[in-house]
C-alpha cells in the first residue's frame, strides 16, 4: 500500500481542490510489473504467465542495453528514451556545505510521445 | 554521441531472438506491453517497473509562457505531464561497462 501523506502536508496547498488533485495523482496505487504481466496474460490466454513475464523483461532489458551502448530508443506514440551526458562538476553537500567533486556521468532521459501526452490530458 | 535509434521492430526482434516466439506474435506483444503501460498512465495510474524505473504523473498549474517566435505572452493551460524516474539499476548499467571518456568523444 502507498504511504498516506501526512495531513499537515495539506496546509501547503491553498484550496481543497488542490488537495484533491494532489491526492488523486500521488496517492493512487501504482501499477507494478507483476500487475502489468497479469493484465497481459489475462488478454492472451494462449501464453503462460511465466512467458509474459520473460517477454516484459526482455523488452525492458533491451531498452537498457541500447541506452548502455549510447543508442536511443524511439517508440512512436509512447515516447523516446535517450542518454544525456553530465559533465564532472564541483558539487556541495547540502547539509554541511562541504564541496564534493561529482564525476562525469550519463543519465537516462525519457521524453513523452505526442499521442501519450494527449491521452494523459484526455484528448483523443 | 547517439549511435543507432532502436524502434519497436528492434524490441520485437529481441523477443524473437531471446524467447523464440514467431515474429508477428513478438510484434503484437511489444505493442501490447506498451499499450498496457500507456493505458494505465492515461487512467492516471503511475507505473512502476522494478529494475527499470517508474512513470509518474504530475499535475501542472496554469502559468504564463511566451511564444518564442513572436515574444507574445500566452497562458499555458493546466495539464498533466509524465515523468520518468530511472531505477538505480538502470543508471548503474548505463554508466557501467562503458569508458565514459571514450563515449563522450564519440
Amino acid at each position: 500500500m502507498r504511504k498516506i501523506y501526512d495531513l499537515t502536508a495539506s496546509s501547503r496547498f491553498g484550496t481543497l481542490k488542490k488537495i484533491e488533485e494532489f491526492q488523486t495523482l500521488f496517492n493512487r496505487c501504482p501499477v507494478i510489473k507483476s500487475e502489468l504481466v497479469q493484465k497481459i496474460s489475462a488478454t492472451n490466454p494462449h501464453l503462460f504467465h511465466r512467458d509474459v513475464e520473460r517477454i516484459v523483461n526482455v523488452i525492458l532489458d533491451e531498452i537498457i542495453d541500447a541506452l548502455a551502448r549510447g543508442d536511443r530508443v524511439e517508440l512512436r506514440g509512447f515516447g523516446a528514451f535517450t542518454v544525456k551526458h553530465r559533465e564532472a562538476r564541483q558539487g556541495r553537500n547540502p547539509r554541511t556545505g562541504e564541496p564534493v567533486s561529482v564525476s562525469e556521468k550519463f543519465v537516462p532521459f525519457f521524453k513523452t510521445g505526442k499521442e501519450l501526452r494527449d491521452r494523459l490530458n484526455g484528448e483523443s | 554521441m547517439h549511435g543507432k535509434t532502436l524502434t519497436r521492430a528492434d524490441l520485437a526482434e529481441a523477443v524473437v531472438r531471446k524467447i523464440g516466439l514467431p515474429r508477428n506474435e513478438s510484434q503484437e506483444l511489444v505493442e501490447l506491453v506498451l499499450g498496457e503501460i500507456s493505458a494505465s498512465l492515461a487512467r492516471g495510474e503511475p507505473v512502476k517497473l522494478s529494475s527499470f524505473g517508474s512513470f509518474g504523473i504530475r499535475q501542472k498549474g496554469e502559468r504564463i509562457g511566451r511564444n518564442p517566435k513572436t515574444g507574445k505572452e500566452v497562458p499555458i493551460t493546466p495539464r498533466k505531464v509524465l515523468v520518468f524516474r530511472p531505477s538505480n539499476i538502470m543508471k548503474e548499467r548505463i554508466n557501467a561497462g562503458m569508458p565514459t571518456t571514450a563515449k563522450a568523444a564519440e
